[in-house]
């Protein structure tokens, strides 16, 4: 199988580990990325106001690229999803507003381009059961809370990846790879998103608390599919950084494309774990 | 603060921009407050998401001067709990949307710091000047 990806701004710059590590596993399980040519910024917010025509542009545009790489494009970034689905859900709900950016890219785009998640083709293309039995390096013993923030489920009209109060996407995939999975009452709370921007104390408070219930419920990392989530929980416990857990208290804030590569007994330079803040490497260390 | 209520204010022109922004009825909201009791930025807000709205209803304008429209980070929590279907976020799109058109920018480049410039991801920068500057 192979898929046509949408890598977006952050997963070529900041989060190329998740990249990275996304694109080997895909590899390794026979549904390979094939980045869709020409590629720009989805705009990574959702317009929100009904003037919303100049922001439906570039993700629209994406839409069309989708649409002549078999009408179907995932990602791995749970904003430039959530992004592409929603333009991808009002386009096709309002024809009207279709053909205005239509006129405005002179551009076809048909309203019916499929956006996907890397999680969901895992969920309905490979299947939890498949995903297991590819497993060399079960990580049994390795207790991990997923986290799944905001964007990946809300609105659950729109998005409809999983139920967006008791989802269970990430737990399952967790399970699959054999790791210990922790369920903890923050893993649809806000990490503060683009507060990070005008307000980074609200990110670094909020971070405190994800973080600290993800411990107390014993997790000894944290698993998200969105780089901004990431960096919003990882940073804040950098080494010297002011609000950070106490020395040997921090959590290391992993991609679940990394897990997996661990997992699937894919070589270490693939696993993309040299961007982050509080080192991961340590959770692997006895393990071959 | 002695706030006047009229019902001229209440159909008037600041009601009308709100809506016609936001796509939003604002008298839909009944105040129950599920959206403040869910808000996980409620702690540092100094007007709850609910009370925004019952001012937003009543077009009380000096509500514009609330903080809690530019620390609202858009997590549809409230949205995923309103009982009246009311996307809030929306309304604070509004609100962010008419405050920039009368004064400007609320948010510059430098005001961000050198470190989290190179330290924060690309999506964080393109989202917050998408939401904080015209």
């Amino acid at each position: 199988m192979k898929f046509a990806y949408f890598p977006g701004c952050t997963l070529s710059t900041k989060a190329v580990g998740y990249d990275v590590s996304g694109r080997a596993v895909a590899a390794a399980l026979d549904m390979t990325f094939e980045e869709l040519p020409d590629w720009q910024c989805c705009g990574a917010t959702f317009p929100l106001a009904t003037n919303n025509t100049m922001a439906l542009i570039a993700p629209t545009r994406m839409l069309t690229r989708a649409q002549e790489a078999d009408n179907h494009v995932t990602t791995l970034c749970a904003i430039c999803y959530h992004v592409l689905k929603r333009t991808q859900v009002f386009l096709e709900r309002d024809p009207e507003a279709l053909e205005r950016i239509n006129w405005f890219t002179e551009e076809p785009y048909a309203g019916q381009a499929r956006v996907s998640h890397f999680l969901e083709l895992l969920r309905d293309e490979l299947g939890w059961e498949a995903l297991a039995e590819r497993v060399t390096h079960p990580l049994t013993g390795i207790k991990v809370a997923p986290y799944y923030g905001c964007l990946l489920l809300r609105p659950e009209n729109e998005i409809g990846l999983d139920d967006a109060d008791e989802p269970r996407i990430l737990h399952d995939c967790l399970a699959a790879l054999g790791c210990e999975v922790v369920d903890f009452p923050y893993k649809v709370e806000c990490c503060g998103s683009y507060l990070a921007v005008n307000k980074p104390e609200l990110p670094e408070k909020l971070s405190q608390e994800i973080v600290g219930s993800a411990r107390r419920h014993g997790a000894q990392a944290i698993v998200t599919a969105c780089p901004l989530c990431q960096f919003n929980l990882d940073y804040p416990q950098r080494p010297g950084g002011a609000k950070g857990a106490p020395a040997g208290d921090e959590l290391p804030v992993l991609y679940f494309t990394q897990l997996m590569a661990v997992a699937l007994g894919l070589k270490e330079d693939v696993w993309g774990m040299e961007g982050h803040y509080v080192d991961p490497s340590p959770l692997f260390d006895d393990r071959d | 603060m002695r706030t006047r209520i009229s019902a001229d204010l209440v159909r008037g022109e600041f009601v009308v921009q709100i809506e016609t922004i936001s796509g939003e009825n604002l008298l839909a909201c009944n105040q129950c407050g599920k959206c403040s009791a869910g808000c996980p930025v409620a702690f540092s807000m100094d007007l709850l998401p609910s009370q925004v709205l019952r001012l937003a209803q009543l077009g009380i304008e000096e509500m514009l001067g609330s903080q809690t429209i530019w620390t609202c980070a858009s997590c549809l929590t409230c949205v995923a709990r309103c009982p009246k279907g009311i996307d809030l976020p929306r309304i604070m799109e509004a609100l962010r949307q008419i405050t920039m058109e009368r004064g400007g920018n609320c948010l510059e480049v430098d005001q961000v710091s050198p470190e989290m410039m190179g330290e924060m991801p690309q999506l964080a920068l393109i989202g917050g000047f998408r939401k904080f500057t015209t």
